[in-house]
């Protein structure tokens, strides 16, 4: 099997021998789509590059491993820092050359493999309307009264949920299985992804929705609603960010380095707000959006490194499942 | 000549054999008690069973392997002779073409072969939209369309009134005797033997005898076909 | 023509394991049961039994009262009693909410009146949604069962003066008897692989089945030994079931098309208001979530940028392909032993068949550029056992009745099904046809793993545009999709209904 995909993986690569160099990106599905950041960014970059951009949405993680070293994947864009342990152990990718420094995050940046191109804070959304006093902790969340629900997302299947788990490990400590314990019967239901859950949060079903604190935004500019609220909680709020990572066995090295350095240019970062709906990681608050620089954001800022995550994520999804299942 | 030749079939627990024989082309009538395997015989002669041991030939020709489609064999069954579906014309089509698109020759011949048989004029009619004798009529002008020197008939026209079913035994008759075939026909009526068949076969006893004259065997029937008739034995 | 059959069996069973040994060899070894996977396993069959239960019990009146009432309109009734089961998870979602839901119907007419508000939430909204899908298919098994009492035994049954309670144990109790088992097999096989469903109104991990068990090996853990596992459970589970239900069906209730003329029989004069209940209900509680449906997202349906037109073209198209695949290969397959290889397919995990299709011709060529090949085979694959369970009857006694005939004047296989097989089984293969289009056409299933944007089919852009917020566009898709899964559904039964 081994000896069949390496010729097959031969075999293809002198078989590329096309005039336009292409830059193979895997990423997911929504960030490929015709909303999403995708199509902007593949356009800006290839009026600079002299290459044919060429997206491959899917799921990350899973095909690449599936591929193994002889993926066809140049650059994987879209990954997350509670995956990234596991990335990394597949040895399929190479530092990214770019200069941390260059990154303006809520925390310092050290890792060289993977480098964020937008970020937010996990937040819960709720609809103003309904939930009339601003929510200011997570304690505020288990004192909702009964017709004001929150769906959330299964951190077994959903990276938000993951993310939220892992949030409120890090607040909670020993004390997270209390918390969820409270919080139960609050929680309307848990989705399988993140659409599923904003979509019952959008139709009335939900008052309160773990998104990002940077939703508002969409629905401020495309609807011109602000009653789509970010809870800014004292606690603090997990930091998420999305990441890009170069493939070590790429064979277009010079494009793979060009296409990192245009991540961390004001072309992309610019893109990033309106598309992905999501705070640039390389840039000022004084060049981003007006809409986003307004939006309320916690003073502080949590965050596990992926050792701490790994250690974390399964005991705290086990605690949070044995909890929510009684 | 449909000659047998150590003939042996068995299936289920069933055994029969078959009497080394030749027939020449004459009308035979098969004969027998319920269940003693006239059915399954013209199976093993149209092809649908294959045998444990033994030859069957047509002339010189062993077609003991030989596919039903493949034999010198046309088949009117007890039902299931027509697709429903169908019209008569595309029913008797089949059996010359599989294409859609029929040649004037074929055209023809179906034509013919259903005036023959006193079907023109209703080519386009489907199964169900005419009567018992005109299926069974239909069933013939297939096989006279398949044009095999053997014919043999699987109890036809049993649900046909007796007016009706003499009829068409005398149809069969006289398409036998036109082309100079050989039938065999499976019936349960002896009346039917006496009818159109010279000759009958007895099946029996786990055993396919040989031809004999049909007034001599409805005459002295031996005693397991006796019982059958409904006749005491003559001792 | 005996290779056909063989060919095809092999085919399907190459088409189930080898992808499924793939990923186990792939694997190695994969990490050893969990407490949440065991809880999963028994959640998944504690409700599957429960949905089955449920969708059974209430049948019978429904049927019952379908079977002996003529009214206006009865024939649209079980034409639409279709309808549910074919309906994409994700659109049935949305309309049970829209009923159902916190802020559905429901709970504005009881807050109108000043009730508490109930809430679905739990193993009840699985049950919900699994009645909602199965409920139809189940009534129609009986229904056709209520009809096929001949009309001698209900006339000695007259004749005996037989009533109530004694009339039901002569004539009643005999035909569910032998139609139940296998309409709750094939309910609880069914629900055994449901996933989205259950996810969404299940309220919590409590209602986690063996499907997202795989989902979470799978992608987050990416266990896929563990994965490989999980579904061989599955498989087994469901498998098991499916060939107790083909070898204890002794009539084949499920055999005729959506399309049977029923006639209404003389069973009773009595029982009209618990009829007209049970009718009146079965139609609010069908029929309500599409009304919602339509009424949410119809009005921006030719709203829908072009791309989410064209991913509807590629539905169209993967769901012609799927279809005749399936044809193709239920047709060689029509006979008992073919419908057990064929129900194989019913409960393999999709994620898992997908990953093992994708390892097995990676070596070969680059399977994102066969995504929709491989869409359409998968979906072929899954479609098949219920489209054997149509099929298979029928044309075992089409092959009874005509094979000596086609023998005789040497039709081969391919003359056989074209001038036989086909005409003969117009109307099952119609009713099929439009199962496997209709769940075609809904089914998301591994292009989301295959997925590539120049190729996104209808349910991907649903998703899509719920991912990037777009919830009203999101409905109207919706209300696309449902058109166009009912639309294939009514048009292949329409041409099994029509005379040749």
């Amino acid at each position: 099997m081994k000896h069949l995909t390496l010729a097959a993986g031969l075999l293809m690569a002198t078989s590329v021998v096309a005039q336009t160099p292409v830059l193979s990106v895997y990423a997911p599905d929504y960030f490929t789509s015709e909303w999403g950041p995708g199509p902007s960014i593949e356009a800006a970059f290839e009026e600079t590059c002299a290459c044919d951009l060429q997206f491959s949405p899917g799921d990350l993680l899973p095909r690449l491993m599936l591929e193994g070293p002889s993926t066809d994947a140049d650059i994987v864009i879209g990954l997350n820092t509670d995956i990234t342990k596991k990335a990394r152990s597949t040895g399929l990718f190479a530092p990214h050359g770019q200069n941390n420094a260059d990154l303006d995050l809520p925390i310092a940046w050290t890792d060289d493999v993977f480098l964020p191109f937008d970020w937010s804070y996990v937040s819960f959304i709720y609809d103003a309307t309904r939930v009339t006093t601003p929510l200011k902790s997570f304690e505020d969340l288990t004192i909702l009264p009964d017709d004001q629900k929150i769906v959330i997302q299964d951190p077994r299947s959903s990276i938000s949920g993951l993310a939220l788990v892992l949030w409120v490990k890090a607040v909670y400590g020993d004390k997270a299985a209390d918390f969820w314990a409270r919080l139960a019967p609050h929680i309307l239901t848990v989705t399988k992804g993140w659409s599923e859950a904003y979509g019952l949060f959008t139709d009335g079903e939900a008052a309160v929705v773990v998104s990002f604190n940077t939703s508002p935004a969409y629905h401020i500019v495309a609807e011109g609603d602000a009653t789509k609220k970010a809870a800014i909680f004292d606690e603090g709020h997990y930091a998420y960010f999305e990441l890009v990572a170069k493939v070590a066995g790429t064979d277009q090295p010079e494009l793979v380095d060009q296409f990192m350095a245009f991540v961390m240019s004001d072309a992309f970062q610019s893109l990033i707000p309106m598309t992905n709906w999501s705070y640039p990681a390389a840039q000022p608050v004084s060049d981003w959006p007006e809409a986003f620089a307004a939006l309320p954001a916690p003073s502080k800022a949590v965050f596990h490194d992926e050792n701490t995550a790994a250690a974390l994520r399964d005991v705290a999804i086990e605690e949070w499942r044995s909890v929510l299942s009684q | 000549m449909l000659s047998f030749e150590s003939v042996k079939m068995g299936f289920d627990g069933f055994d029969l054999s078959v009497a080394d024989m030749a027939l020449d082309p004459n009308i035979y009538a098969v004969l027998g008690p319920s269940g003693a395997g006239k059915s399954t015989f013209l199976s093993v002669i149209a092809g649908f069973l294959r045998l444990k041991s033994g030859f069957i030939r047509w002339n010189t020709t062993d077609m003991t392997k030989s596919s039903p489609a493949d034999r010198p064999v046309g088949m009117v069954f007890q039902d299931h002779n027509l697709f429903p579906h169908l019209t008569l014309y595309r029913n008797l089509a089949l059996a010359l073409t599989h294409r859609r698109r029929i040649t004037d020759d074929q055209d023809r011949a179906i034509r013919s072969a259903m005036d023959r048989v006193g079907l023109g004029g209703l080519e386009t009619r489907k199964p169900a939209a005419i009567s018992g004798g005109q299926q069974s009529r239909a069933a013939l002008a297939r096989v006279l369309l398949q044009n095999r020197p053997i014919t043999i008939l699987d109890e036809p026209f049993a649900a046909l009134g007796p007016a009706l079913k003499n009829e068409m035994l005398d149809l069969v008759s006289e398409l036998a005797h036109e082309r100079g075939n050989t039938v065999l026909m499976v019936t349960h009526d002896p009346n039917d033997a006496r009818r159109i068949a010279p000759k009958s076969i007895l099946v029996a006893d786990h055993m396919v005898h040989p031809p004999v004259e049909t007034k001599d065997l409805l005459s002295s029937p031996p005693p397991s076909f006796a019982e059958y008739l409904g006749q005491v034995p003559n001792s | 023509m005996k290779a056909i059959p063989v060919i095809a069996g092999g085919l399907v069973v190459m088409l189930v394991l080898f992808p499924l040994i793939t990923v186990w060899r792939w694997a190695e070894t994969g990490s050893s049961f969990s407490p949440a996977d065991w809880a999963a396993l028994r959640f998944t069959v504690i409700q599957s039994v429960l949905s089955a239960g449920v969708s059974c019990v209430l049948a019978i009146p429904v049927a019952r009262a379908l079977a002996r009432r003529s009214f206006w309109g009865r024939s649209v009734v079980i034409t639409l009693l279709g309808a549910p089961f074919i309906l994409p998870v994700i659109v049935a979602v949305m309309g049970l909410l829209a009923v159902f839901g916190q802020n559905g119907i429901l709970n504005t007419m009881l807050a109108a009146i000043g009730a508490p508000s109930v809430s679905i939430y739990g193993l009840s909204g699985v049950l919900l949604a699994h009645v909602f899908f199965n409920m139809p298919l189940v009534t129609r098994m009986i229904l056709q069962g209520w009809v096929a009492i001949p009309s001698e035994r209900l006339r000695l049954a007259e004749s005996l003066g037989l009533r109530g309670w004694a009339r039901f144990r002569v004539l009643e109790w005999p035909m569910l008897y032998n139609i139940l088992p296998s309409a709750f097999g094939i309910v609880f096989v069914i629900c055994l692989s449901s996933f989205a469903v259950a996810l969404t109104l299940g309220g919590g991990p409590r209602a986690t089945t063996l499907e997202l068990a795989i989902y979470q090996a799978f992608r987050f853990d990416f266990d896929l030994g563990k994965a490989a596992a999980l579904a061989m459970v599955q498989l087994a589970l469901a498998g098991g079931t499916a060939m107790i239900t083909v070898f204890a069906a002794g009539k084949d209730p499920f055999a005729k098309g959506l399309d049977s003329a029923f006639s209404a029989t003389t069973l009773a004069h009595d029982g009209r208001i618990i009829d007209g209940v049970a009718i009146t209900l079965a139609i609010i509680f069908l029929g309500m979530p599409f009304v919602m449906i339509v009424g949410h997202g119809g009005g921006a349906i030719f709203d829908l940028p072009s791309s989410v037109w064209w991913a509807a073209g590629r539905s169209i198209a993967i769901a012609v392909g799927s279809t005749v695949l399936c044809l193709v290969f239920a047709l060689a397959l029509a006979r008992r032993w073919g419908e057990v290889i064929g129900s194989a397919g019913i409960a393999i995990s999709p994620l898992v068949l997908g990953s093992g299709l994708f390892l097995m011709i990676r070596p070969i060529t680059n399977p994102f550029d066969w995504a929709l090949v491989i869409t359409m085979v998968m979906n072929a694959t899954l479609s098949l056992p219920f489209v054997l369970r149509i099929l298979r009857p029928q044309a075992e006694s089409i092959r009874a009745e005509y094979q000596h005939l086609a023998r005789t004047i040497g039709l081969g296989p391919m003359a056989w099904v074209r001038w036989v097989l086909i005409p003969r089984l117009r109307r099952p293969i119609g009713f099929a046809a439009g199962l496997t289009a209709a769940l075609s056409m809904g089914d998301l299933g591994v292009i989301v793993l295959f997925g590539t944007s120049d190729h996104a089919t209808l349910p991907l852009k649903l998703y899509q545009l719920m991912g990037s917020y777009r919830m009203d566009q999101a409905s109207a898709a919706a209300v696309l999709l449902l058109t166009l899964s009912l639309g294939a559904f009514w048009i292949c039964e329409y041409w099994g209904r029509k005379d040749a």
